[in-house]
């Protein structure tokens, strides 16, 4: 186990682009051969992250483990610093899940213009950038990874997206980039301004904490970050760029976002921003809850006006983001653990929706919602798997959206010692009654594409059929683990309080409570 | 992984069954997955998984009953061998109670507890101060009540003991390094549900496996029924707030997907989501009121410990009234209480068995058990039992008067008994707001069995005649379905409360409740409304009773019921509007009209639960029958069983002997002759007017079109007081119509216009740097760069051809840069 210990992490981050430099070696045609090298490799990156988990101690998932500290650049004394702790272990088990699950479903869900060693490549150059996101522990370290998911996803849906895909490649790629290029400013200002010695946000942190930073400059460089993470997320009102984005991009391309892809600016506001600057956080955090509930209510009713199917589900991601966000805006333990709970949900069941979507729109050929109707009728299982995520979406109890939902409106009642009280329980009846447009959304699309009758020009399309065998391998772990995170959510819970514990009591003890 | 079960004070052990009851929903749970997965293979046979499971249930759950009345007997018994000092035994449980309560918050020890305890009471305190004054006045006059009590006679000497409730529960979740539970909490009320549940669940599934025979999603119905079952059934043995909240929805889920049980018409999907999203929007009081709560009782879901609290006065009044009104939000949803009620009616479109389930007999009395569940919150937060009117009583009483009036203009016989529910939830409401807990828990009882009786019994009659429209379709049904006839008469009967039927004991004890409950005689007008509303109940069942049972036969005549044995009303008015009354005779098409087109009686599946519900609506009221006032002749060991057996006796529950916070003391009400002589002729005087008007023909007849204000009054009735417009058409309408569609623009045009605009412009800059700058200043200077230039200018070419966004790249690259200097800047 000392390999594991020692490397583990390492060798699950860089093992996909092992892979990738495998298929590089044959020729482009081998479709199949490469099908099956990109999805051993995912299963065997897969098998690592299960060793490193199996091996985390989870009776101390407040501290990181598996540390890896080793020289990097050391002009500007950055480390390779890995590691992971509670906050880590459901993204990581959440990105090691969702990507052999969509290698499983392009097996003959393929996009034009096909190429599967380009296209799968990429999904594997994302998969090395999303996993070293959730374990670096080094600021420049962090940026590497966090940009480096940009590029494949670019190329995702510039090339192997729809109609409108050079606006929507070029509107993400920009979009996030811009914030990226803030924060990566904020990074650096943080090292010049705590002696410019080290990057590692452990060590960051404690700085800052024992240092005099004026307050201006905390809070410019906290909206730095927050620019970063928050056009990540998406927030309102920097989220335009996803609804394009996810319409645009082929549907494993859309999963991946949906699934992974957002979680990377929350994840960043609870591993960077919050730890590194609490004060900043607790000055930003009012501004940031207002604008986490305008999303939810904004992002509900963009999803009303929508008349695409996939581009519903695209807008309700800034409506669930925005419950995740609220969460975080708190900054309390009820707050964070309901975010990183909702995180996973979120990735779980919107992930789900696109699945589907990818599969009616390659049924019908359309998206359109009131063209379709009656799916329940051509495709039983489909509609009834539709349904499932609908309800788990408008965060049902019982199912695992609501564990992200529930907390976070719990956690607006009574926010962090120092923040305005009213204005969070305000944030929290707004929150409430997102559910209700929430449901009123969801419910619609459904009563619309899966009840009713079948139109006319979908009657005997012998291209429609039920749930095919690559579908049921994709979406069965999924709609498990929504069911069973939902019944019994200690099993994440669990695991995200311990850190969730530690960042809550750091911004306390910061912010002099 | 089950805690040890929580005995109770002194040596008092709950049997077998009683500690493991949480099994009954956990077997509907399973019942639900089976009949999913294999259910399909089955085919008829599949609805025996959930028969079997349900009957287990049932059985499990008189066992249960059983047990309890064992526990009962002995927790009072215990209470007697030593209660030599009442005072020193009052200590002790409560102690007892403290220390359950440490335990069930198990290991993270005291401290954990402690600190969060003390994290959370500046916030309480921030919720408001006590209303000193308030609560100081109500404690001032000797409520009628406390009077009332004490001449109760046989319950003196017990009045001190307490039972405490079967817990068991295991970890749900964390936060905080604090565990919360979910489990089971069994008490009186809970033993109580359990029976009633199963046993109409039962009788439900068996009449079912006639009615929908035949039906294209069979296995999906009764796959659905179990998991309504399971979820109700886990509902009433909720253990902590949260998970009350969770079975809540599931139970509307359920609700939703046996409405829209034929989906492919839309009206019935149209119901479905009504019903839904109406409870949706209640649910949002639910939630806040249970964040309150949470917080006000130091951070915790688990209910008993957040009634105690509120019955000892460590929450703050404005936190309770505020919780209990929220709550109150959600009640009326679930419940069908003005001005929520919306959805009920409409959710008639499900199969019929299904509205006598869920619609009537025990998914919509979620809210008003709710209500009795946290009671202590709502005692204490509206000060129930004072001496002013309170919310919860306002709105039952509302609803009273409201459901009834609209019973009168429905000719779908569902709607009729829709809104008779409506109006008979509002008795219980209005009974838990004047503080007759028991009368309305009571009334919930019987009221559970005559409702189904007369759900089943139409969809019986709708069975035969397949149709639910009772002016079209119905009418001299006596001669054809006597049985069906007979059982529906009597439960009528018990609906309207004629002595001795059961509603008569439960309607009474409500009416009693609001005359004598309370200071100052502070709800004699529920008395009043109540009268009236009994008034009404009997003469539009009676009405409902002459269209559909009496006069001459109008139905046979549509013979196209083109799917066979489903009910959908809606589909039928279509039918009916659309063949017009004057092609008929092709009856022969309905494979149930095969006797020249006439209806006739049901078979026994569907009789046979209408014989026990109707005998139930007949001895049901026994059980709890007063003896005091004109009935102090009634032996005691007969008296009062269900108050005796069911009443909460704890902490956790308003106490009959000592005033609370509020200064009310909890009581029952008396037997009244005059109140039960009164409201009994108000029923008979009903029945007379209505016999008068319908059989008869007497009375003003046509009066709504010669009459300005009585045409009005129809109209508005019609209308159902417009409520639908305004939820339907104005706030629905507007929300998904001009208010989204605005949203979209000002995301379209306003949002994205920046982001284009920063790139359009970004573009212009790009152009200007490179033509004036760059070609005229730099390359002018530099001539001999050609290499560069060139270079440099495809690059631009290529950017040029390219659409208008692609410049936002530069554009975007360039407020890098700008944003970047600015922040150097600084």
């Amino acid at each position: 186990m000392d390999f594991i210990q020692d490397w583990g992490l390492t060798a699950m981050v860089f093992a996909p682009l092992a892979g990738v430099a495998i298929m590089m070696l044959f020729p482009k045609d081998a479709d199949d051969t490469h099908k099956v090298l990109a999805l051993l490799t995912s299963l065997v990156t897969a098998a690592i992250g299960i060793a490193v988990l199996a091996d985390f101690d989870y009776d101390d998932t407040g501290s990181l483990q598996f540390l890896r500290d080793n020289e990097w650049i050391n002009v500007i004394n950055s480390r390779f610093i890995l590691g992971i702790d509670g906050l880590s272990v459901p993204l990581i088990a959440l990105t090691l899940l969702i990507t052999p699950l969509v290698i499983a479903y392009s097996w003959n869900h393929f996009p034009e213009p096909h190429n599967p060693k380009a296209f799968l490549s990429l999904i594997l150059v994302l998969h090395t950038g999303m996993l070293g996101t959730f374990v670096a522990q080094d600021l420049i370290l962090f940026f590497v990874f966090f940009e480096v998911v940009l590029l494949p996803m670019y190329f995702m849906i510039g090339v192997w997206g729809g109609p409108e895909r050079q606006y929507a490649s070029i509107k993400f790629f920009l979009y996030t980039l811009f914030g990226s290029a803030l924060m990566l400013l904020s990074f650096l200002a943080l090292f010049f301004l705590t002696g410019g010695e080290t990057f590692s946000m452990v060590e960051l942190a404690e700085r800052v904490q024992g240092m005099d930073i004026a307050r201006t400059t905390q809070l410019i460089v906290f909206g730095g970050m927050f620019m970063g993470f928050a056009i990540k997320v998406p927030m309102f009102p920097f989220h335009t760029w996803l609804p394009d984005a996810h319409t645009q991009a082929p549907t494993q391309g859309s999963v991946i976002l949906a699934a992974v892809l957002l979680k990377l600016g929350t994840y960043g506001f609870i591993r960077v921003a919050l730890p590194i600057l609490p004060e900043a956080a607790q000055s930003w955090a009012p501004w940031i809850g207002g604008l986490a509930v305008i999303g939810i209510i904004y992002g509900a009713l963009g999803c009303l006006a929508q008349t695409d199917m996939k581009r519903l589900i695209a807008f309700s991601s800034v409506a669930h983001m925005g419950y995740t966000m609220l969460g975080i805006s708190t900054l309390t333990d009820f707050g964070l653990n309901a975010a990183v709970f909702g995180m996973v949900a979120h990735g779980l069941i919107t992930g789900m929706l696109f699945f589907i979507a990818g599969s009616v729109k390659e049924r019908y050929h359309t998206l359109e919602i009131k063209r379709l109707g009656g799916l329940l009728v051509s495709a039983p299982r489909l509609g009834w798997i539709l349904g499932f995520c609908t309800m788990a979406s408008l965060g049902l109890p019982g199912l695992a959206g609501f564990w992200g939902e529930f907390p976070a409106i719990l956690a607006a009642y009574q926010p962090a010692e120092g923040l305005p009280v009213e204005l969070f329980r305000g944030y929290m009846v707004v929150a409430a009654i997102g559910t209700v447009l929430a449901a009123g959304y969801l419910l619609w699309l459904y009563q619309r594409t899966a009840f009713g009758t079948v139109k006319d020009e979908f009657v005997d399309d012998p291209n429609i059929h039920d749930v095919n065998g690559p579908e049921w391998i994709a979406w069965t772990p999924l709609l498990a683990l929504i069911l069973i995170l939902g019944v019994y959510p200690n099993l994440l819970f669990k695991v995200s309080d311990g850190s969730i514990v530690n960042v809550a009591s750091q911004i306390a003890a910061a912010t002099g409570n | 992984m089950f805690g040890a079960a929580e005995a109770a004070a002194g040596a008092v052990e709950p049997g077998f069954l009683l500690e493991n009851a949480y099994v009954v929903p956990l077997v509907m749970a399973a019942s639900f997955a089976l009949t999913l997965a294999i259910g399909k293979r089955l085919g008829k046979h599949a609805s025996w998984i959930g028969i079997v499971s349900i009957g287990f249930c049932f059985l499990f759950a008189v066992g249960v009953n059983v047990q309890w009345y064992g526990y009962v007997h002995d927790s009072e018994h215990a209470a007697e061998s030593h209660s030599e000092d009442s005072e020193e035994s009052h200590g002790e449980d409560t102690e007892d109670h403290a220390e359950d309560e440490d335990e069930a918050h198990a290991e993270d020890g005291d401290e954990a507890h402690a600190e969060e305890g003390a994290l959370v009471l500046p916030a309480a305190e921030g919720i408001g101060p006590m209303v000193d004054g308030e609560s100081a006045s109500a404690r001032g006059p000797p409520t009628v009540a406390a009077v009332a009590e004490e001449g109760e006679g046989g319950e003196d000497g017990h009045a001190e003991y307490t039972i405490e409730p079967v817990t068991k529960s295991v970890t749900w979740w964390t936060n905080g390094t604090v565990e919360f539970e979910v489990g089971m909490l069994l008490d009186g009320m809970a033993v109580m549900m359990l029976f009633v549940v199963t046993l109409i669940s039962l009788l439900v599934h068996v009449f079912s496996t006639d009615y929908v025979a035949g039906d294209r999603r069979y296995t999906h119905y009764f796959a659905f029924l179990s998991l309504f079952s399971a979820a109700m059934l886990g509902f009433v043995m909720s253990q902590n707030t949260l998970q009350l909240i969770t079975l809540w929805e599931l139970v509307g889920v359920c609700s939703f997907a046996l409405i829209g049980h034929w989906w492919e018409e839309k009206p019935n999907s149209d119901a479905a989501l009504k019903a839904f999203l109406t409870n949706r929007v209640g649910d949002v009081g639910l939630l806040v009121g249970m964040i309150i709560l949470f917080f006000a009782a130091g951070q915790t879901f688990d209910i008993i410990e957040i009634n105690t609290l509120a019955n000892s006065g460590d929450i703050t009044h404005t936190a309770l009234l505020v919780a209990s009104l929220c709550l109150l939000a959600a009640v009326m949803s679930k419940s069908g209480q003005f001005i929520l009620h919306t959805w009920l009616p409409d959710a008639m479109a499900g199969p019929t068995p299904v509205s006598a389930l869920i619609h009537a007999a025990t998914m919509v009395v979620a809210g008003v058990y709710m209500v009795a569940r946290m009671y202590g919150v709502f005692w204490n937060g509206l000060v129930i039992g004072g001496s002013s009117v309170n919310a919860l009583a306002v709105v039952g009483g509302l609803t009273v008067l409201g459901g009834a009036g609209l019973a009168f203009v429905q000719s779908d016989i569902k709607k009729v008994l829709a809104y008779s529910t409506v109006s008979q939830l509002g008795y219980m409401v209005m009974a838990l707001g004047v503080g007759a807990w028991t009368a309305a828990l009571f009334h919930l009882f019987t009221h559970a069995f005559f409702k189904a009786g007369l759900f089943l019994g139409s969809g019986s009659v709708a069975h035969a005649v397949h149709s639910f429209d009772m002016k079209k379709d119905m009418g001299g049904m006596k001669q054809f379905m006597p049985k069906t006839f007979w059982t529906f008469v009597i439960c009528t009967a018990a609906l309207i409360g004629i002595f001795p039927f059961a509603g008569f004991w439960s309607k009474d004890e409500i009416l009693a409740g609001a005359s004598q409950l309370g200071g100052d005689g502070s709800y004699t007008a529920f008395l009043v409304v109540g009268s009236i509303g009994a008034l009404m109940t009997a003469a539009y069942m009676t009405r409902c009773i002459y269209l559909t049972f009496f006069g001459e036969f109008r139905g046979g005549h549509h013979g196209e019921v083109s799917h066979g044995t489903e009910d959908h009303p809606v589909e039928e008015d279509h039918l009916a509007a659309d063949s017009g009354h004057g092609d008929d005779l092709e009856a022969a098409h309905d494979p149930h009209a095969d006797d020249h087109g006439l209806p006739h009686e049901s078979g026994p599946r569907i009789l046979v639960p209408l014989y026990i519900l109707a005998g139930l609506a007949i001895v049901a009221g026994f059980a709890n029958v007063p003896n005091s006032g004109a009935l102090s002749w009634w032996p005691e060991d007969f008296a009062l069983v269900f108050e005796h057996l069911f009443e909460p006796r704890g902490g956790y529950f308003p106490s009959l002997t000592e005033a609370g916070p509020t200064g009310a003391v909890f009581a029952h009400p008396k037997f009244d002759i005059v109140i039960a002589l009164s409201s009994t002729l108000l029923g008979l005087l009903g029945i007379g007017l209505a016999y008068a008007w319908y059989f008869k023909g007497l009375g003003p007849h046509g009066i709504t079109r010669r009459n300005r204000l009585a045409g009005v009054g129809h109209r508005i009735l019609v209308n159902k007081y417009y409520f639908d417009h305004l939820y339907t058409g104005i706030i629905a309408g507007g929300v998904k119509g001009p208010v989204a569609r605005a949203t979209n623009w000002f995301n379209k045009h306003i949002l994205d216009g920046v982001v284009d605009g920063v790139g359009k412009g970004a573009v212009v800059g790009g152009r200007f740097v490179y033509e004036t700058i760059d070609q005229k200043v730099v390359d002018g200077a530099v001539n001999g760069s050609g290499y560069a230039a060139e270079g440099g200018g495809q690059v631009f070419r290529i950017m040029q051809t390219g659409k208008v966004q692609q410049y936002g790249a530069i554009l975007f690259a360039a407020t890098v840069v700008l944003a970047g200097v600015f922040i150097v800047v600084i």
